[in-house]
């Protein structure tokens, strides 16, 4: 059962990200592109998702655990670093010149273009070379 | 190359991305980052936490299937840049997203709606990095 939930939640996500036009690199682009051929669509997406977000998270953390959990895991720290701020930084500007993110890519594999799964095997790339970094070791960050 | 406003369409998305977020703490009580999920699939603890990050990405990727039989037509995907700009674009945003806990749907939907003071200094850095990204590479590098 969880995995079939696990399963439908994916859809239900990826559904949203198709209809949004998120999946789509012109659109991403063009949204950070003020200066240019600017469209702002995805501020409606960001706006939908934040209002459910909000509201939904709510009425599930009246509930004492889970459907199949023990316990709600939601991050708890409160830290603002270099780690934090850096990481962000480069995030954007990756995102700026691709025009995909992960949330984004993996929906758009569905669609079988090579250039998506081109971006996700260099997203993992990007991941192994985070942990190469000896500064930032996975373990002691978590 | 101009793309056209879709204010319906991208609220209506918006609205079932929130929903798929909100399905995924109301059933295994986790926070919806792409990035951790990725990463958590790649990088496997246990059987356990590998299984339910397959399942999630395999809905994920049946999406534009689901999308192509009811409507006919697959979603609009254009990619407007090089091969070689997706290989750099992608490995900054692996090691970015990674090092900075999250991406858009991380920090940006799930983060921002519990109010995270993490993501709400996050995603105003990652936006306006991409916003100077995109500036330079159009308009001053005209790429």
């Amino acid at each position: 059962m969880k995995h079939l939930f696990s399963l439908l939640t994916g859809l239900v996500f990826g559904t949203g990200i198709a209809i949004s036009g998120m999946m789509d690199p012109a659109k991403v682009l063009n949204f950070f592109d003020i200066a240019g051929t600017w469209d702002p669509s995805l501020m409606f997406v960001m706006g939908g998702a934040l209002v459910v977000t909000f509201f939904g998270y709510r009425l599930v953390w009246r509930r004492s655990k889970p459907l199949f959990e023990q316990r709600f895991q939601v991050p708890t720290s409160t830290l603002i670093d270099t780690k934090l701020i850096g990481g962000s930084a480069l995030f954007g500007i990756g995102w700026g010149i691709a025009g995909f993110c992960p949330g984004a890519a993996i929906p758009a594999l569905g669609t079988g273009r090579w250039e998506v799964a081109l971006f996700l095997i260099a997203v993992t790339a990007g991941f192994y070379v985070r942990r190469l970094l000896p500064a930032a070791p996975e373990k002691a960050a978590t | 190359m101009e793309t056209a406003f879709t204010p319906f369409a991208s609220l209506g998305g918006g609205l079932l991305i929130g929903l798929g977020a909100v399905l995924l703490m109301l059933g295994l009580g986790r926070i919806f980052g792409a990035t951790g999920i990725l990463s958590g699939a790649v990088f496997v603890e246990n059987r356990d936490e590998l299984t339910w990050r397959l399942a999630l990405i395999l809905g994920m990727i049946f999406a534009p299937g689901l999308i192509f039989a009811v409507t006919g037509a697959m979603p609009a995907l254009t990619v407007p840049v090089s091969p070689a700009m997706i290989i750099v674009g992608g490995v900054i945003v692996g090691l970015g997203a990674s090092q900075g806990s999250g991406c858009t749907s991380g920090h940006g939907v799930c983060g921002l709606s519990r109010l995270s003071l993490r993501s709400l200094v996050a995603v105003p850095t990652f936006m306006a990095t991409a916003t100077i990204t995109v500036f330079l590479i159009r308009h001053v590098f005209g790429a």
